[in-house]
């Protein structure tokens, strides 16, 4: 039995952690937060069929239960070091382990909207998050205004902190417009005589499901899409959000009210991305996020003997993505251990 | 709107603004839109807060309205930027403080590009010197004179002898506040409160009593944008902007405006007066319009400086029923009176928009 550290306990930590141990080995899952099942869990449903969140991440949570993985919540890796086929983890608890390989699996952190200033977010009303709509939605059920009332109109900016130079994020978080699109259904599904917008760049319905998606929220929701980035949000003088848009299909200028903003945003690496990338002396793009030693072939090694890598840390994906990723990342891990 | 989260985002982004020993540069165009705001700013620092601001009869302008009217190439304006700095040093001073918005974001904007370029600032110091003699320390510190105001807002206050606060209602004044755009959107780190909710301004009203207004047209162009104005054929444009802010704000009813830049307080002022022939639009209460005042302006009536001093007669609208809301006394025979007491005429009143 060989004894594996994985750091993050998310989908790819939780699914990787039990492939290891079903091959016998001895797994540890170091989580930085105090749960575990990763951002997923503040989500309410997923795209592109509404599934609720709970149903994929519960039995992954389950499964290391029933594995009986060692699981260390609010800890993690201060240090690191290898000598002699062996990783000597110094842990924030002051504990030390010494494992066979690590596999990393830190995930992503939710684009944090307020360096988007021009958006509100913190400064007015209304102006939230899809991961805010999301965590509203799994609570309530239902989306209310500050002042309590059902919006009557809502838009969905995409592409908040993705493919943005101003913020440094030059990338496609991948799953934002999809995400936007399941969101705009939902809110009419609630209100159906809302006015729902998404105000986008390009979509990018590149998966299965998606593009029915998409002309399911225009032709059955009438769901109106708007190709034009937000420019500025302000406060109207009846506490409604003055948005600033331009359509860009009809060259036009566009400003116009709306109840409730929401941001769609990306990913982005953890805040562990830098210490572990330092500990373990591995690669990072300039996007923060890990690179594999090969991108095409070998994407779950990284340049660093022992070391492995799956799921989000490498890049936005989506959680089949990062399920098939942290299978191919245990496997890989087991033939080295062989 | 939610105030602890603009609190939070000020904390972000505050400067260092020394609190003394100035080398001040004034404004090409200000000294004839407001004449006395500058002398103002000059007066309060000098004779009520006792501070060392220098001034020297060799400035120039900056030539930004050149550079950004496409007319002056970069290279001139850094060499004559060069110039101003060569100045400073050679009086002994490290803090430059501008007068006018645009040249405080043009020196920003070379001050950062010799960072990136250092070449180009090799380049800039020999032809200054061929061109010259002169050599140049690029200045320890950098503000706009509203900083500096804004520093020492505290201690005007303390000083004050009247607060922005309507005597009839003993309410706070709705002011409105607008910055210049080259305050702070082309860097701002390098503008007090940053480029999207700047506080310098806010901060003065707050300490002075009044309450802001935040209107959903807030961040527009005042409608002066340089090629807004200065293309004869663009002018339109130029009150469509302005106008836009004035029927943005009016819903809020503010008693005053108060701006930091050259530009803004004389569109914002002087296009009243033509929206009102062009469409008979007023803005302010009973026919009036809405006193668009510099900030030099507001802090020497805040310290209770004669109203004629501070040059508020050269206002297109008229700033009486403002004064009269603060309970500022003055004499209305007096406003058209030279500073030796000389008629200088009463001007042509409009028959569009009251003006007293």
């Amino acid at each position: 039995m060989k004894k594996i550290a994985i750091i993050g306990a998310g989908v790819a930590g939780l699914e990787a952690g039990h492939v290891l141990a079903r091959k016998g080995h001895n797994v540890i899952l170091i989580e930085q937060k105090n749960t575990t099942g990763g951002n997923v869990r503040n989500w309410d449903r997923l795209f592109p069929n509404q599934r609720e969140a709970s149903e994929v991440y519960q039995p992954l949570i389950q499964q290391a239960v029933n594995d009986k993985l060692r699981i260390l919540t609010d800890t993690v890796v201060m240090s690191a070091k290898y000598e002699k086929n062996t990783h000597r983890l110094t842990l924030s608890n002051g504990e030390t382990l010494n494992v066979d390989a690590v596999l990393i699996s830190s995930g992503f952190r939710v684009f944090d909207a307020h360096r988007k200033e021009e958006y509100g977010y913190g400064i007015y009303h209304d102006v939230i998050t899809s991961a805010d709509l999301e965590k509203i939605m799994a609570v309530n059920q239902k989306v209310r205004t500050t002042k309590g009332k059902e919006p009557k109109r809502v838009a969905f900016v995409h592409c908040v902190g993705s493919r943005d130079e101003k913020v440094g994020n030059t990338y496609c978080s991948k799953v934002c417009c999809v995400t936007a699109v399941k969101q705009a259904i939902e809110i009419k599904q609630l209100y159906p005589d809302a006015e729902v917008f998404c105000l986008y760049m390009d979509l990018r319905m590149y998966d299965r499901y998606f593009e029915d998606l998409y002309r399911e929220a225009q032709e059955k929701y009438g769901v109106t899409f708007i190709r034009g980035r937000l420019s500025e949000v302000a406060e109207s003088f009846d506490d409604r959000l003055q948005i600033k848009t331009e359509d860009t299909l009809r060259g036009k200028p566009l400003k116009f009210n709306v109840d409730m903003l929401v941001l769609m945003t990306g990913m982005e690496p953890t805040s562990l991305a830098e210490l572990l990338a330092t500990e373990f002396n591995i690669h990072r793009g300039d996007d923060g996020f890990f690179t594999p030693e090969d991108e095409h072939v070998n994407f779950n090694i990284s340049r660093r003997e022992g070391v492995f890598l799956a799921g989000t840390c490498k890049g936005p994906k989506n959680i089949a993505e990062t399920i098939a990723d942290a299978r191919s990342a245990a496997e890989t891990i087991i033939n080295y251990l062989k | 709107m939610i105030l602890e989260g603009k609190k939070r985002l000020w904390a972000e982004y505050q400067k260092e603004i020394p609190d003394d020993n100035y080398f001040y540069v004034r404004s090409c165009i200000r000294q004839n839109f407001f004449p006395a705001s500058e002398p103002t700013f000059l007066r309060i620092l000098r004779d009520e807060l006792k501070k060392d601001i220098f001034e020297t009869p060799f400035h120039t302008t900056c030539s930004g309205i050149g550079y950004h009217s496409d007319i002056v190439p970069m290279e001139t304006t850094m060499t004559v930027v060069a110039r101003q700095f060569a100045l400073m040093t050679e009086a002994g001073y490290e803090n430059y403080a501008a007068s006018c918005i645009t040249s405080f974001g043009l020196y920003s904007e070379i001050i950062e590009t010799w960072k990136h370029f250092p070449e180009v600032l090799a380049k800039v110091r020999k032809h200054l010197k061929q061109a010259t003699g002169r050599e140049f320390e690029i200045p320890q510190s950098l503000v706009h004179a509203s900083d500096i105001v804004f520093k020492l807002r505290n201690e005007i206050a303390a000083k004050a002898k009247f607060k922005l606060v309507n005597k009839h209602t003993g309410k706070p004044l709705k002011v409105v506040e607008h910055i210049g755009c080259h305050y702070s959107k082309m860097f701002p780190s390098k503008g007090v409160g940053g480029a999207e909710y700047p506080y310098v301004l806010v901060g003065m009203i707050e300490v002075w009593g009044g309450e802001v207004v935040d209107y959903p047209e807030r961040r527009h162009c005042c409608g002066y944008g340089f090629r807004h104005y200065l293309v004869k054929a663009n002018r339109g444009y130029s009150v469509a902007n302005t106008k836009k802010k004035f029927d943005s704000m009016e819903p809020y009813k503010p008693d005053m405006i108060i701006t930091n830049c050259p530009g803004c307080p004389y569109f914002l002022d002087r296009w009243q007066y033509v929206i009102a022939e062009m469409e008979g639009k007023t803005y302010g209460g009973d026919g009036q319009g809405i006193p668009a005042l510099t900030y030099e302006e507001v802090a020497g009536l805040v310290l209770g400086y004669n109203p004629w001093d501070l040059g508020l007669q050269v206002h297109q609208i008229a700033v009486e029923p403002l004064l009269d809301k603060i309970g500022i006394g003055y004499d209305p025979e007096a406003k058209y009176k030279g500073p030796n007491g000389e008629d200088l005429g009463k001007p042509e009143m409009p028959m569009s928009i009251r003006c007293c």
